[in-house]
């Protein structure tokens, strides 16, 4: 089967809520493992490394979990299923970037993807929708626990599971959370917020776009120190941490509405004029007016519009999901022209923002 | 201000990060930034680009000079230094006096806590049984108490059966 027929549409999948979607759009587990005996992945020659994906792939597809999964060789893939991977945050772009002797096992509900081969030898995620942080540990604890009767882990009492970077040493664990803050955005307090978790030891880094920039107010939180800590330990910390920053962002959000209610309605006012309007639009304004959108959803300013939409939104306006539906090679003019094209057709329905309710209790979780 | 990688190109990416109450900087071309996957979500940590950077040093400092190499895998220090990586599971035993002091100042500790894959936990289990039952078995024998001499015996043959059926591939 090919990919574009194995995946779940964009449509499905940004309608999956899970608790505080209003701000978690995902949550995520990952585990790193490696075979004892073979080299890991970056020094091990070619023929190593086919030796390692013969012997770790069928390991993964014969799991219960992994029942109708999609499983392929990346050289059978080509740039474009990559880069929609990647865009779908399913595989790094480092894992893009490889072809014969690493592999990707997906399964049905892109719950659970196993890169073969990438940094190690295993790199094996949980994903769940909104904050869902234990169940996607238990998820994937439960993948590993069957697949280390299988396989000859590397494994040492005194470090734990040896990865190919030290940095990943111990837990081989990477627990995240993708989250929408336009509210500490348009405040100011980001860079305190980023700050502040920083020192706790924790990562924020924004998702799209170049370097520390932050496109679509989107950003990722995670563990860096795996050693010295038990798993469901790093789960717990990462769990306070966002339920402060939840906490922050609805504060951010309450006020801005409280003290500064015209520029949120401008904000989220023109997002929707230019997102409904425009006849070419590039990638990152539109994530940007995207995040406006988002929030004016979560404001109650779009009565007919789905908060599911919009993530569909975020992911079909990206390149290669745009490019997918065409066979010639488009350039980013025109892909920009097709963008805005796409855009007006969806919001055509979508009548203007209304004003928000006066007075706004603390909107209740869904 | 330069590039912290290729020394070459004006960084004008800026990258800070505190950890662990230390603070970490690092400057980047646009071209090392994009390569190094520093818009990359899934893959990119500011440790591991520090690790390539500044940490080999440490290493090469705690191994006192000398050219340490995997017997199993043939990776040298130097391979550590231009990749950050390191070339199989048996590297920790040959770099690891040079790797400690790096643990320390990357990770919480320097002792796995956390999952143990089930077979091995079993047969931790069991080799803490094994010792317990020694002990009384010692002490059964110097008590001349021959009836529970002979059941710890017992104990201790069926628990090195356990042993044997577990750590056979
Ligand atoms: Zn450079
Ligand atoms: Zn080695």
């Amino acid at each position: 089967m090919n990919l574009h027929e194995f995946l779940v549409p964009p449509a499905e999948t940004a309608r999956r809520e899970g608790p505080n979607t209003r701000i978690v759009m995902s949550s995520r587990v990952r585990l790193a493992r490696n075979l004892k005996e073979l080299a890991f992945p970056g020094w091990a020659k070619k023929a190593e490394r086919i030796r390692a994906l013969d012997q770790i792939r069928p390991a993964v597809e014969s799991l219960p979990q992994m029942a109708g999964a999609f499983s392929e060789s990346m050289d059978n893939l080509n740039a474009l299923d990559k880069q929609i991977l990647v865009e779908r945050h399913l595989i790094s772009r480092e894992h893009a970037a490889k072809s014969a002797g690493s592999g990707l096992v997906l399964n049905r509900e892109e719950s659970l993807c196993v890169m073969i081969n990438e940094e190690d030898h295993l790199r094996m995620q949980a994903l769940r929708p909104g904050l869902q942080l234990k169940q996607a540990w238990a998820a994937i604890d439960a993948v590993d626990s069957k697949l280390e009767k299988k396989l000859d882990y590397a494994f040492n009492a005194e470090l734990g599971y040896l990865t190919a970077c030290p940095t990943n040493l111990g837990t081989g664990i990477r627990v995240s959370a993708m989250l929408h803050l336009p509210g500490l955005v348009l405040a100011e307090q980001i860079n305190q917020i980023i700050q502040a978790v920083n020192k706790l030891g924790l990562a924020v880094r924004g998702l799209y776009g170049e370097g520390t920039e932050a496109l679509g107010n989107v950003f990722q939180v995670s563990n860096q120190m795996t050693l010295g800590e038990s798993e469901p330990e790093i789960v717990e910390r990462l769990n306070k941490v966002l339920a402060q920053i939840i906490e922050h962002e609805e504060n951010a959000r309450g006020t801005l509405q409280e003290k500064k209610p015209k520029t949120v309605c401008n904000h989220i006012g023109r997002a929707y004029g230019i997102l409904a309007n425009a006849h070419s639009i590039s990638s990152k304004e539109t994530m940007n007016l995207l995040s406006f959108l988002r929030l004016g959803v979560d404001l109650g300013m779009f009565p007919e519009m789905e908060r599911g939409l919009v993530d569909e939104l975020f992911i079909l306006t990206q390149p290669a999901h745009l490019q997918k539906n065409f066979s010639e090679k488009l350039g980013a003019d025109e892909r920009d022209l097709l963008r805005a094209d796409m855009l007006r057709e969806r919001l055509r329905s979508i009548s203007r923002p209304v004003n928000p309710p006066v007075k706004l209790d603390k909107p209740s979780e869904e | 201000m330069m590039c912290c990688i290729c020394k070459e190109k004006e960084a004008t990416v800026h990258l800070t990060q505190i950890a662990a109450e230390k603070m970490q900087k690092v400057d980047l071309c646009e071209d090392c930034a994009k390569q190094k996957g520093v818009n990359d979500p899934a893959g990119f940590s500011l440790a591991d680009m520090l690790l390539g950077l500044g940490a080999s040093q440490e290493m090469e400092q705690a191994a006192g000079g000398s050219h340490l190499k995997c017997p199993h895998c043939g990776f040298t220090q130097a391979d550590f230094k231009k990749a950050g990586r390191l070339g199989c599971a048996h590297c920790y035993d040959t770099f690891s006096e040079g790797l400690e002091g790096l643990l320390k100042t990357m990770h919480k500790g320097t002792r796995h806590k956390g999952k143990i894959p089930a077979a091995l936990r079993e047969s931790q289990n069991l080799a803490a049984r094994l010792k317990q039952l020694q002990k009384r078995l010692d002490k059964a024998v110097a008590e001349e108490d021959f009836e529970q001499a002979a059941l710890a015996r017992d104990e201790i043959k069926s628990t090195k059966e356990k042993i044997a059926e577990i750590t056979a591939p």
